[in-house]
């Protein structure tokens, strides 16, 4: 019996929603990269299943370009951060706020 | 089978989801990550697409996930302490953020539950084999592929240029015949 | 000469402007010869136009448009710079320059200390301009440009001693009163575009003659078209002309300096308002309920005024109320039918009452500026050229023979001796007598028996110099021989003059006529005013001097009262009209002005600053607030498309 197709939709949504939840609130700048990399993931999950139920292979495309794009920016935001880092030497959020009112 | 092998992994994808998003310790989080992925190549082998699966696997977890370790390393980032919340410890924030995410999911719960769904069809070789997709890749979509090609190198020219070490005094006093100092 | 009749009201304007262009400091007498200058080439130039105006054979109007202001785009209705030089504007156009000019020179005198010279020459040159231009104009649009010139140079010279409280109030109230009478003559004249789509005289006049049934149709308050407009126009006319109940900023008025006060409030600008509405004959005669109205009123207003005269005693007061009440025997004879005999008096009243303010302005000179005539007293010695053309003025204003005002307000009265407006004969009557009376009260008050002011003021007494005094005698000559151009019967060649611009219209109604012989009339008034001189005599004369006044006040207390309060007219309407509306205006102020208009545009800053102040805690620095934002505007979006 197969699976049916929404369940792997829901589960995508889940997961995004964990990420974004983690995203924003976590303090600790490695651990929303972390979760960021999870929302794209589950994006991809989406994409991937739309495909399989729309019969092309257009989404299966899209993921591969989605995932030399966050390789990039996985790349380039880290070093943002070490740059960051050398600066203030904390990657703590709460203290990375000089644009406060 | 299908469906055994797939709830087992989503459950398992789910788990180690909320072990990221959660976990105090950075490690612990990173590792979990690499589960969570590792379940989801799964699951985009099950959806047929196996090449995909395969390269979630190289890339992601061998390659970004690696990433992130070192510069947890580099950078020596401890784990939160015990009695600072691994949370913004802004109540007002957290709130928003955990009660937008669950309206989130409810809204795409019901779109899914609106839209109906159609029939699946059965898994035809011309979708799961590797010769359609690098067909599309080599020749539709050829221009976007070189340009990604070109995005990862002005990635990999911008990371390094902007991790890496301020000159000490003010720029083009120093010619290191060796090269930029890291 | 007369294709430069355009020079005649741009002269003295041309010179009121280069006053400014003399530099800071000007010597004095580069400022005389300028503001001398200027009216002296207009009144050159009228006579001269007056001059070729007569000898044409066929004196026939001379008109030009100097420029054509509406060009062809409202259709057939068309505004046009043009004057037109007729037997109306030509009186009008000798007595002003002539009659300005010599004011002009007396003013070298009169304000020769004064450190406002150049700034009073320069609104007197601009009031000659504008008074020029109301009377040349040829249509009702270059006469109200002139009406409202003359206004504000009212208001200007009347406060011109600004610095002193009083007279800026004075200027500030004539220039009000007055713009009620000048709202009331925009509306005729707006209704005169209506219904007949011109203003010009020359193509107007013919139109309305040409379709009395238009002009006698009902249409507004129950008056036909023309009573309408003639109504309107009156009431312009009462503002200008101080006629009751619009005649309060005149005595006031005598704040200003003496020779404006003789310029502008006797001979002349009052007088506009009896040029207008001679100049308008043709609808007065077509609409009868008007023209009474206007001559109940001018003959009420004439005995009225006259009563508050007999009891003032700043000489410039009874002067003023003296004014209001000739220009109350002018609307009398208007409002009787008697346009040329209106014009009359306007001419000879310009001559003796601008010699009666000169005269007073010599006396107040001489007295260090006092006014007040019970501090005078004997000045015949010591003042003798003023004291004779006084007297001269006097006794052209009591009517005496063979004085001009012996004639001109014989021929009023002879109009006003037919059946059916008898009381308006008997009120004039009454009111010759009264003028006579207080006229010659002031003249023996001032002039005769002991002085009664302080010692300073005795030894400072001199008559005045030759600037004052030769427009004293050349207008006590005019004084005493305009009368003869107007010499009853049948060679009235004033009457003759003016009867080209006074047409009667079919279906205009008949005048009354009566058989009483004139020179009847005229001996009963002369009886009249040679009787109350008498009576003043035997009050004031002699030695007597104030006295009179006190037997009076002491016989009589509340009338005496009634009349030196001025029946307390400025007080009702304070109390009627101008608390209320100050009290709106507050009103309107605090409440409307300040709270709403500026409260809304002070909420609006506020809005936007309060906005502001809360707003800005949004941006934390925090980029995870930041991010928040975002996912909220991600699912709002989410929720759009699924919805």
């Amino acid at each position: 019996m197969s699976v049916p197709i929404h369940w792997y939709l829901l589960l995508a949504a889940a997961m995004f929603c964990i990420g974004a939840a983690g995203a924003l609130t976590r303090r600790n700048g490695i651990s929303i990269f972390l979760s960021i990399e999870l929302m794209l993931n589950a994006a991809n999950l989406t994409l991937v299943a739309y495909s399989r139920l729309l019969d092309v292979r257009t989404g299966q495309l899209v993921v591969f370009f989605v995932l030399a794009v966050a390789a990039a920016e996985a790349a380039v935001g880290l070093a943002l951060f070490i740059a960051v880092f050398r600066q203030r030497h904390t990657i703590d959020l709460n203290r990375i706020n000089l644009m406060r009112w | 089978m299908e469906m055994l092998i797939f709830l087992l992994f989503a459950a398992l994808a789910l788990g180690s989801s909320l072990v990221v998003v959660l976990h105090r310790n950075p490690i612990y989080a990173t590792i979990s990550l690499v589960l969570t992925l590792f379940c989801v190549a799964v699951l985009f082998v099950l959806l047929g697409a196996p090449f995909l699966g395969v390269l979630q696997v190289l890339i992601y977890t061998g390659a970004i996930v690696v990433l992130f370790l070192f510069v947890i390393m580099l950078l020596n980032i401890q784990k939160q302490g015990r009695d600072e919340s691994a949370f913004a410890g802004q109540g007002l924030q957290a709130a928003g953020a955990i009660g937008g995410a669950i309206v989130f999911f409810l809204l795409v719960g019901l779109a899914l539950w609106r839209s109906g769904l159609p029939e699946l069809h059965p898994l035809t070789a011309d979708l799961v084999a590797l010769k359609g997709l690098s067909r599309d890749l080599f020749a539709e979509y050829l221009l976007p592929f070189e340009i990604v090609g070109l995005l990862l190198l002005v990635a990999v020219i911008g990371a390094t240029v902007v991790a890496r070490k301020p000159p000490e005094d003010g720029p083009a006093t120093k010619t290191n015949p060796e090269g930029a100092e890291l | 000469m007369l294709e430069l009749l355009w020079l005649i009201p741009l002269l003295p304007i041309a010179g009121a402007a280069l006053n400014g262009c003399l530099g800071r400091n000007p010597p004095k007498a580069l400022v005389t010869v300028l503001n001398i200058g200027a009216p002296l080439l207009s009144l050159l130039l009228a006579l001269g136009c007056l001059w070729e105006y007569a000898q044409q054979v066929n004196p026939a109007s001379f008109e030009r448009i100097y420029y054509a202001w509406t060009t062809g785009a409202a259709g057939s209705f068309h505004i046009d710079v043009g004057f037109l030089l007729d037997p109306l504007s030509a009186v009008m156009l000798f007595v002003v320059t002539f009659v300005g000019f010599w004011i002009h020179i007396y003013s070298v005198g009169y304000m020769g200390h004064d450190a406002g010279y150049r700034r009073y020459f320069a609104y007197l040159n601009l009031f000659m301009g504008a008074m020029l231009l109301l009377i040349l104009g040829n249509n009702y649009v270059v006469m109200f440009v002139g009406w409202e010139g003359v206004g504000l140079c009212s208001y200007l010279l009347i406060g011109f001693y600004y610095e002193q409280t009083f007279p800026p109030f004075a200027g500030k109230k004539a220039f009000i009163v007055n713009r009620i009478g000048d709202f009331a003559f925009l509306i005729g004249v707006f209704t005169l575009v209506e219904k007949f789509g011109t203003l010009q005289y020359t193509e107007l006049f013919p139109k309305i003659v040409a379709q009395p049934s238009l002009v006698t149709a009902p249409y507004a308050l129950g008056l036909t078209v023309a009573g309408f407009i003639a109504l309107c126009f009156f009431v312009g006319a009462m503002g200008k002309s101080a006629q009751i109940p619009l005649y309060v900023w005149l005595p006031d008025a005598m704040a200003g300096p003496t020779p404006v006060s003789a310029l502008i409030h006797a001979a002349t600008m009052v007088t506009a308002g009896v040029y207008m509405v001679v100049r308008t004959n043709i609808l007065y005669q077509l609409a009868p309920g008007v023209s009474q109205f206007v001559a109940v009123i001018g003959a009420a207003t004439a005995i009225f005024a006259a009563s508050i005269g007999l009891t003032q005693t700043d000489i410039k007061k009874v002067l003023a109320y003296s004014t209001v009440s000739q220009l109350g025997y002018m609307f009398l004879a208007a409002g009787l039918g008697a346009y040329s005999a209106a014009v009359f008096h306007l001419g000879t009243h310009a001559f003796f009452k601008a010699l009666l303010f000169l005269g007073s302005g010599s006396v107040i000179h001489a007295m260090g500026g006092e006014q007040d005539m019970t501090k005078m007293g004997g000045l015949k010695g010591p003042l003798k050229q003023t004291f004779l053309t006084f007297v001269a003025g006097a006794l052209a204003i009591a009517g005496i023979f063979p004085f001009a005002g012996f004639f001109s307000k014989d021929e009023i009265l002879h109009a006003a001796a037919a059946p059916g407006r008898w009381p308006l004969y008997f009120i004039g009557l009454i009111t010759a007598g009264m003028t006579a009376f207080y006229m010659f009260r002031a003249v023996f008050l001032t002039f005769w028996g002991r002085f009664r002011g302080t010692h300073e003021q005795e030894h400072h007494l001199h008559e005045s110099p030759w600037s004052m005094t030769i427009p004293l005698w050349i207008l006590a000559i005019g004084a005493v021989t305009t009368g003869f151009l107007g010499w009853p019967g049948e060679h009235n060649w004033l009457h003759h003059f003016l009867a080209p611009v006074i047409q009667r219209p079919a279906g205009a109604p008949e005048l009354p006529e009566h058989e009483i012989n004139g020179w009847l009339l005229a001996l009963i008034a002369l009886a009249v005013a040679g009787a109350a001189i008498w009576y003043a005599w035997r009050v004031y004369g002699g030695d007597r001097g104030t006295a009179g006044d006190r037997t009076f006040a002491r016989r009589l207390p509340p009338l005496q009262r009634l009349l030196a309060d001025k029946y307390y007219v400025d007080e009702i309407y304070d109390a009627a009209v101008v608390r209320p509306l100050a009290a709106l205006s507050t009103f309107f102020w605090a409440k409307v002005d300040v709270l709403l208009i500026d409260g809304s545009v002070s909420t609006a800053a506020a809005t936007a600053r309060v906005t502001g102040e809360v707003g800005r805690f949004t941006t934390t620095g925090n980029v995870r607030n930041y991010a928040l934002y975002f996912f909220v505007g991600v699912i709002l979006l989410f929720l759009w498309l699924i919805l």
